[in-house]
């Protein structure tokens, strides 16, 4: 288990940024890197709702996810304007419920995998764009306006997580959730809602079942929900030993 | 350089065009809402370059309040069918379609995005205060060197 990213720790250069907001300028700026600065003007600040002090993630009790219920599936293909998968081979699909049977015992456990939202995360080292990116939040996105839908990002993901837009998609998207053929997509952690203080679709439908088996939470921040729960119980990561060091993590695995 | 100017012209052109005889340009549909502090000629001219550096804002920093978003334009701008529904990109009528086709310049946004308003985004539009000339063109010096262009 390796947890170094989960520790606090505040940039200066991120203190500089918040004392410059705070002192209110006409144009306000934010600093990306030297030399580069990103600015809304009319007397209004920039909001990034990104914060570097921040690292969200996902805490999956594999004991608490019931077989037939795929509540959290449904959630997301509606908030986030997928269909569920009709073309088996083609459809993209963000979340997806597995069934792991233990061929000796015929036992069977039950979870959902998603984006893993890697702290070291491949499909961002292949891409040849810079569409796939991490946020500083830890969110793992595609910028779907540079995309060039290579499929590298697909291939080197090794949780299945990404998907192709195969079809033409007009006029069925949410405004939160842009989607369009030949660009690639996966789960978002529903960053348009996290960026506004609410949690993902997945998460709340998952509590509204009474199940409650996804927590949601800042893992850098110790009082957490999230994070007593990992300080607790024992918990991992899918493919640990890829030293990938995910922000979903699964307890009762 | 070369490109801005060819905006410039066409957009004194589309600015123009009721005073041209035979009214040789398109029929710019209204658009419901504020209008543009900046004016409608400076909107033309600059709006590439204000979608593109406010998208990154969004993606990038996660700012979900930003001035000149894709949903802002395609709220106030929408223009309504027979139907008195709002007509989307694939209808000749769209706003965006009405000088970009005459142009002949490509809008690759409605591929992602959806071309129809959602109804609540009017009350996201506030009124702003009108920044300026000093602001407009420091903000387009710096968006200038960010997007490249
Ligand atoms: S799970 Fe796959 S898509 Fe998600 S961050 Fe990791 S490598 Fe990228
Ligand atoms: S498909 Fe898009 S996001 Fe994935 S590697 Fe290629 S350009 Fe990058």
């Amino acid at each position: 288990m390796k947890l170094p990213a989960l520790k606090f720790s505040k940039k200066p250069s991120e203190m500089d940024r918040r004392d410059f907001l705070r002192a209110g300028a006409a144009l306000a700026t934010i600093t990306l890197a030297p030399g580069v600065t990103l600015m809304a003007f009319g007397g209004s600040e920039a909001k990034a709702n990104a914060d570097p002090a921040k690292r969200w993630g996902l805490l999956i009790d594999v004991n608490k996810c019931v077989k037939d219920c795929t509540a959290c599936v449904s959630a997301c293909s509606q908030e986030n304007g997928w269909r569920l998968p009709v073309n088996k081979e083609t459809d993209a699909q963000w979340i997806r419920k597995v069934t792991l049977t233990d061929n000796d015992t015929g036992r069977e456990e039950y979870l959902v995998t998603m984006c893993q939202h890697c702290e070291e995360p491949p499909c961002v080292d292949v891409c040849p764009t810079g569409a796939s990116f991490k946020r500083v939040d830890g969110i793992v996105l595609v910028d779907k306006h540079i995309c060039i839908g290579c499929r590298y990002c697909m291939m080197a993901c090794p949780y299945k997580a990404r998907s192709f837009v195969h079809e033409n998609i007009v006029d069925e998207q949410k405004t939160w959730a842009p989607r369009g053929k030949g660009t690639v997509e996966s789960c978002t952690m529903c960053v348009h809602r996290v960026d506004t203080g609410r949690i993902p679709a997945c998460v709340e439908a998952c509590n509204a079942t009474g199940h409650g088996a996804i927590i949601f939470g800042d893992l850098k921040d110790p009082e957490s929900e999230i994070s007593k729960a990992l300080a607790k119980y024992p918990s991992t990561a899918l493919r640990d030993d890829l030293g990938l060091n995910p922000g979903v993590r699964y307890s009762n695995l | 350089m070369k490109r801005l100017l060819v905006f410039f012209i066409l957009a004194t052109a589309l600015a123009g065009h009721t005073a041209i005889a035979g009214n040789l340009g398109p029929e710019i549909p209204k658009a419901t809402g504020k209008p543009h502090p900046e004016g409608n000629l400076w909107m033309r001219i600059n709006h590439p370059k204000m979608l593109l550096h406010d998208r990154n804002l969004t993606m990038r920093q996660g700012d979900r309040d930003i001035e000149f978003s894709l949903k802002g334009c395609v709220s106030c701008h929408a223009v309504k069918g027979a139907d008195g529904q709002p007509v989307g990109y694939d209808d000749p009528k769209y706003f965006c379609r009405v000088c970009h086709d005459y142009a002949a310049v490509k809008v690759d946004c409605f591929m992602c995005h959806n071309s129809k308003p959602e109804e609540k985004t009017q009350a996201f539009l506030s009124p702003r205060k009108a920044p300026d000339s000093n602001e407009l063109a420091a903000y387009l010096n710096k968006t200038g060197k960010e997007t490249g262009q």
